[in-house]
């Protein structure tokens, strides 16, 4: 697989990946059977994401695009993180093959479910 | 580079080598042209063929030279006709598997026969899935991603006794598995160099003298009038020489399981898939719980370590191998298999080397993974 050296080096070392404790959404996407698993947290104060969290399960595509979608939506307000595309994901990498595309789109929808579990609370 | 990808294809010999180069320098001429060096390059290719039916327990006349596995694997069910039936199995390498589509458009009948836990097939399957119009049994022998090794002598029991042809890709284990043509009543049988130590782009199809075979390329009269185009010299060559070394499976397979027994005693959750006995020498092939197949694949290669996958995220479609489904385990499970398959060139070092990477990896993979509960 023909991976661009940002996809690899987020791959080798992520910067959101694992447990989120003080989370305050959650959002969970993909299924084993098709490869790729992820599990977005997030913490939310005064309408600001001011961390999160990812896990993935799944191939180099979708850890280093769920990674990098973690931090887009550090610092923004849940309005704003909502607006993230699957261009902004992919050009934080340079570039993606195309058949990995669509691994950064369950990232996105991971991070959305996330607000949307956050918004029922709140 | 430790290289543990010998099922993709291995390292050519150095022997090989000079001896390829030694033909390409010297003995260029066309073994078709009339001349001295026409037919020195004939006699040269004829010496090979002879080596190869001896090899299998063939004649020089029942070999075809291709270019490669796959070109045999096509040309062998090229016997089939609009209206025949094929008894298959699930887990056949690519060159049948989806060469099985094209049958079906021209009418072709496919049946594929299942296979258990291990990879095996059921003999009394195979007996209740014959039709009167059942003209070929077509059975890998050495399976390329689990190594499973089906009897081939029982197979060729059972179609012998229906008449129907047998054809096996024997593309992983010639030369690993002592094969005879004669005694598992084969009528074809495909191998290729690039498996042992030869160049690429080189194979052979083994095909009984009674059988009538189809071309897939028409032209010239090389290879009997069965398959046109000038003969690939110098590969015809190497595959010779390739077949003549030693690719000294005591050591592999001490290094294979040496290689499976540290992966189980040192990591966990780990599960070999296919047969523990029953399986080619070279190949180990496990999964690793909760961890997918292409990001471990690619974190061994960050780490010098080639191997390969049968998850489907190294590929295009999103369902993993059709091989690792067939063993009816859980997706899961075959998204995180890897492959490693050893040759002669690897060393004790190179395993213990390999396994402290694993364990590391597989840890790291592990710990972002959403599926392992704490």
């Amino acid at each position: 697989m023909n991976y661009t050296n940002k996809v690899i080096e987020r791959f080798k070392s992520p910067k959101h990946m694992g447990e989120l404790k003080e989370a305050n959404g959650k959002g969970k996407v993909g299924n084993p059977v098709c490869g790729d698993v992820m599990e977005v947290a997030i913490k939310v104060e005064n309408n600001i994401i001011v961390d999160a969290k990812v896990k993935t399960f799944g191939c180099v595509a979708a850890i280093s695009t769920s990674d990098v979608v973690c931090e887009l939506a550090i610092g923004k307000t849940i309005g704003d993180a909502e607006q993230i595309t699957k261009a902004d994901v992919v050009s934080k990498l340079e570039d993606l093959p195309p058949e990995k595309i669509h691994c950064s789109l369950l990232g996105l929808d991971a991070l959305k479910k996330a607000i949307s579990a956050y918004k029922e609370k709140h | 580079m430790i290289y543990l990808d010998n099922g993709a294809t291995t390292q050519v010999a150095t022997e090989v080598v000079k001896e390829m180069d030694e033909v390409m320098l010297n003995d260029y001429g066309n073994p078709s042209s009339l001349h001295s060096l026409g037919r020195k390059a004939k006699e040269l290719i004829e010496e090979v063929r002879e080596k190869i039916a001896k090899e299998i327990n063939a004649t020089a006349d029942e070999i075809i030279f291709t270019s490669g596995g796959s070109e045999a694997n096509n040309l062998a069910l090229n016997v089939l006709e609009s209206g025949d039936h094929l008894i298959t199995t699930k887990i056949e390498h690519h060159s049948i598997e989806v060469t099985l589509k094209e049958l079906e458009k021209k009418g072709i009948e496919v049946s594929q026969l299942n296979v258990d836990a291990e990879g095996v097939i059921d003999l009394e399957e195979l007996k209740k899935s014959f039709k009167q119009n059942t003209k070929l049994v077509s059975v890998i022998h050495g399976n390329n991603e689990i190594g499973t090794l089906q009897d081939l002598i029982k197979i060729g029991e059972v179609c012998s006794e229906k008449k129907v042809m047998l054809h096996s890709d024997c593309v992983q284990s010639f030369k690993k598995e002592k094969i005879d043509v004669v005694k598992a009543n084969l009528s074809m049988l495909s191998l290729s160099a690039h498996k042992i130590h030869g160049p690429k782009g080189v194979g052979a199809l083994y095909v009984n003298k009674n059988i009538k075979i189809k071309p897939l390329i028409f032209g010239g009269a090389q290879e009997n009038k069965k398959r046109a185009g000038t003969e690939n010299v110098p590969g015809i060559i190497g595959l010779g020489k390739a077949v003549e070394l030693d690719l000294e499976l005591d050591k592999v397979k001490e290094l294979r399981d040496y290689f499976i027994k540290k992966v189980e005693s040192e990591m966990e959750e780990v599960k070999l898939n296919g047969s523990r006995s029953n399986r080619l020498c070279n190949n180990a092939n496990f999964s690793f719980k909760y961890v997918e197949g292409e990001s471990l694949l690619m974190s061994l290669d960050l780490e010098g370590i080639a191997v390969s996958t049968g998850s489907a995220c190294s590929s295009r479609s999103l369902k993993p191998s059709h091989v690792l489904m067939a063993l009816g385990m859980g997706a899961e499970q075959a998204h995180g298999s890897i492959r490693f398959t050893f040759s002669k060139f690897n060393t004790k070092e190179e395993v213990d080397k390999t396994v402290d990477v694993l364990k590391k990896i597989v840890e790291r993979l592990r710990k972002i993974s959403p599926l392992r509960k704490k």
